[in-house]
């Protein structure tokens, strides 16, 4: 198995082969190529081939002859998008600045869905069916921020009295949140029970509208305004602000940062306050959206990862790319497979995660490390 | 002499192990060993791939289900899946091709990834074909498969799948070790130390990753066959992130650089398991201590806290805490001796977390 044997000049060692510069060229290309054909082949096939009645017998008919349908899928993909990168963003930063994959991203998540569930509960003075009418906007946004706020607080502890002082340990500080998600998950399991629990959205936005001739839920664009104004607000935060450049310069060079003079150690609190902050809101978002359940936070974590596997880790940039990505395979694969197929969209997520890999390792935007 | 030393111990191990089913009850030997011998191994294939690799991977467990289900399809006569309904014995090379192939391909995949990006690649794995056996009905579907017989031979004989497991555990010790002093063994620790000079020095990096990851797939798949002879069925969510996590947890608690600490984790955890609550004095506690933790389900909460206090306290494990105990005594003895305590050849990072991965990869 020692292949140290000397390599003849005019051959380069290229994964399993041996190849001459002008074969390695065009090996290089191949994944390129394939990635290109397979962007081709989708977007035909659902501008033209797909259809209901023929051999496809796809659940959904082409783009151009049911351009309703397809805005439908299209928006479904998008509003996705925007809960996944909300709560990706919350991950990406947190991984980007201090190289922590927080294992326990998922927990939050569904703590903080359960907490604004029950606080919503007692503001509506219900317990269960409880009606949109009786949701004020308030009766939304209140038990959400206090969700969020929980999560972030106890975020910040773990990250205080767990993660700070084995700061670049990556491996340890990830099986440390791996602990911390396992204890969480059954506790949570005892307080909040195994039952599948919902949040409601507020009154204004539970009604439907015609697009295309088709109806399309409102609370869906509500939510994709919500990731928008956190989208913005992140950006702003980012680039905008003195906390945000250092946040960013830390991403880029920590050590630079510190011997600026800069306390490195609050920095630090305050982006795994924000990156938790995120996962709790993604939590009332997908809460009301979804539902939240056992099992849920599994679901987000592996969300999160995949996102910011496609995407690249600690880049926000790449976490908007992965979302759409992925949200957009999540809404289009079941619709446009042919119908005695559509089980196998999970597949399609681990198509991209491979093509994207096979392209670029570390993810659209992610850096060689 | 300390690789003299973890001979005699292996070896007094082994031997204990052989005579243990002469004065074990039938429950512990079933319930408790058998389940150690075979989880120690799945457990085994993770921290050859991370001591000698510098790979964590989560995807051991996936390869162990996929052997279950492998199996589950060709022996299973009724029920779900494709129901070949062969002779057990003919499903045991379709798993282990199966799990190596799908080892293969999935090492390829993530080669040029390692530490904490392998993690969470190989997490996701693990989730997919959870997904995967979930909602591809052909070949199983969310309820899963039951009525998977083992071989005849194994029949009302709880024993015999004991010493099964325990041949296949000696054989898997005994063949890492020896794997870790091949050429190609030690050409994948000088991968896991240094990429970029292996890489210069004309070592194929990727092949050599992606070679270790089939071994450990098709070890992993031994694991998950002795599992579904065991248990006899299999469903999606027992492949879901909480078993994986555990797999992860069992090798963790062992001592993520040495790979006898698979078994060691192994048997705490099941041990931990079922035994927890029998231990005098502490059914008594009562308040919220007895409600949230030590309360007839919350096995998982007391998980979570013994891996928490692991990571904080021992990265290297229980046998990295023996091993330090050890050499502590050791050390007090032979104060002012000349000896040098020689380092075990899976120990070269001591106390330090399991972190090979160098600054440039």
């Amino acid at each position: 198995m020692t292949d140290a044997a000397p390599l003849e000049a005019d051959k380069i060692k290229l994964g399993l082969l041996d190849l001459t510069p002008r074969q390695v060229v065009l090996v290089r290309k191949v994944p390129v190529v394939i990635v290109s054909v397979l962007i081709a082949f989708t977007v035909v096939w659902v501008l033209f081939l797909a259809d209901r009645s023929w051999t496809t017998a796809t659940s959904a008919g082409s783009a151009i002859e049911e351009p309703g349908e397809f805005i439908v899928t299209f928006l479904n993909g998008l509003t996705l998008a925007g809960l996944l990168f909300v709560v990706a963003s919350g991950f990406t930063l947190i991984f980007g600045l201090m190289r922590t994959v927080n294992m326990a991203h998922g927990a939050f998540f569904l703590l903080a869905a359960y907490i604004a569930i029950e606080i919503q509960q007692n503001m509506v003075g219900k317990t269960r069916n409880i009606n949109p009418s009786d949701v004020s906007p308030l009766d939304w946004f209140v038990p959400a921020f206090i969700g969020a706020t929980v999560v972030a607080v106890l975020g910040v502890i773990m990250q205080q009295l767990f993660l700070r002082w084995n700061q670049g340990q990556d491996l340890r500080q990830a099986i440390i949140t791996v602990a911390v998600a396992v204890i969480l998950a059954d506790q949570m399991l005892v307080q909040f029970g195994a039952l599948a629990q919902t949040m409601v959205w507020p009154k204004e936005v539970v009604h439907f509208f015609e697009i295309f001739g088709e109806r399309y839920a409102t609370s869906r664009l509500f939510m994709l305004a919500i990731s928008l104004v956190v989208g913005a607000a992140l950006w702003l935060w980012l680039n905008r602000t003195r906390m945000g450049m250092v946040i960013r310069a830390g991403v880029d060079d920590q050590d630079m940062v510190r011997s600026l003079g800069i306390n490195v150690a609050v920095v630090f609190a305050v982006a795994f306050f924000v990156g938790s902050f995120l996962a709790g809101l993604g939590g009332a978002m997908g809460a009301s959206f979804a539902g939240a359940n056992v099992g849920t936070d599994g679901q987000w974590l592996l969300n999160s990862l995949v996102v910011v596997i496609i995407g690249g880790l600690g880049s926000v940039k790449g976490a908007v790319a992965g979302s759409l990505l992925y949200g957009m395979s999540i809404a289009f694969a079941p619709a446009y497979l042919p119908a005695n197929y559509t089980f196998y969209s999970i597949i399609f997520t681990f198509v991209i995660m491979a093509l994207v890999l096979a392209v670029r390792p570390y993810g659209l935007y992610g850096k060689e490390e | 002499m300390a690789g003299r030393q973890r001979q005699i111990v292996t070896v007094v191990a082994i031997a204990f192990l052989i005579v243990l089913p002469a004065f074990g009850s039938d429950f512990f030997i079933d319930f408790v060993m058998t389940r150690t011998l075979m989880l120690g191994i799945a457990a085994a294939s993770i921290i050859f791939l991370s001591a000698y690799g510098g790979m964590v991977s989560l995807a051991q467990w996936l390869i162990f289900g996929v052997a279950g289900f492998a199996i589950g399809n060709v022996v299973a006569d009724s029920g779900r899946g494709l129901k070949l309904g062969w002779a057990p014995w003919v499903g045991v090379p379709i798993a282990l091709v199966v799990c190596t192939l799908l080892a293969l391909v999935l090492g390829l995949l993530s080669s040029r990834s390692t530490g904490i990006y392998f993690l969470m690649l190989t997490l996701t794995y693990a989730v997919i074909g959870f997904y995967f056996f979930g909602q591809v009905t052909t070949f199983s579907g969310f309820g899963g498969m039951t009525g998977i017989d083992a071989p005849a031979f194994f029949d009302d004989e709880p024993k015999r799948l004991y010493y099964a497991a325990l041949v296949l555990s000696v054989l898997v010790y005994v063949g890492f070790r020896a794997l870790t002093r091949t050429p190609f063994g030690v050409a994948f620790q000088g991968v896991r130390d240094d990429p970029v000079r292996m890489a210069s020095l004309g070592y194929n990096v990727e092949l050599h990753r992606a070679l270790a990851f089939t071994m450990a797939g098709f070890v992993a798949g031994v694991a998950g066959v002795l599992n579904i002879w065991w248990n006899g069925q299999i469903d999606p969510s027992s492949i879901s992130v909480a078993p994986t996590l555990d797999l992860l947890i069992i090798a963790v608690i062992g001592g993520i650089v040495h790979l006898e600490g698979a078994w060691v984790g192994a048997f705490i955890f099941l041990g931990a398991n079922i035994y927890l609550r029998d231990i005098p004095g502490l059914g008594s506690i009562g308040g919220f201590v007895q409600d949230r933790i030590l309360a007839e389900d919350r096995f998982n909460t007391v998980v979570g806290i013994l891996l928490l206090i692991i990571m904080l306290g021992s990265p290297d494990g229980v046998t990295g805490l023996i091993l330090r105990l050890r050499d502590a005594i050791r050390g007090a003895l032979s104060r002012g001796d000349d000896e040098v305590v020689a380092v075990p050849a899976g120990d070269a990072s001591g106390s330090s977390p399991p972190t090979h991965t160098p600054d440039h990869n």
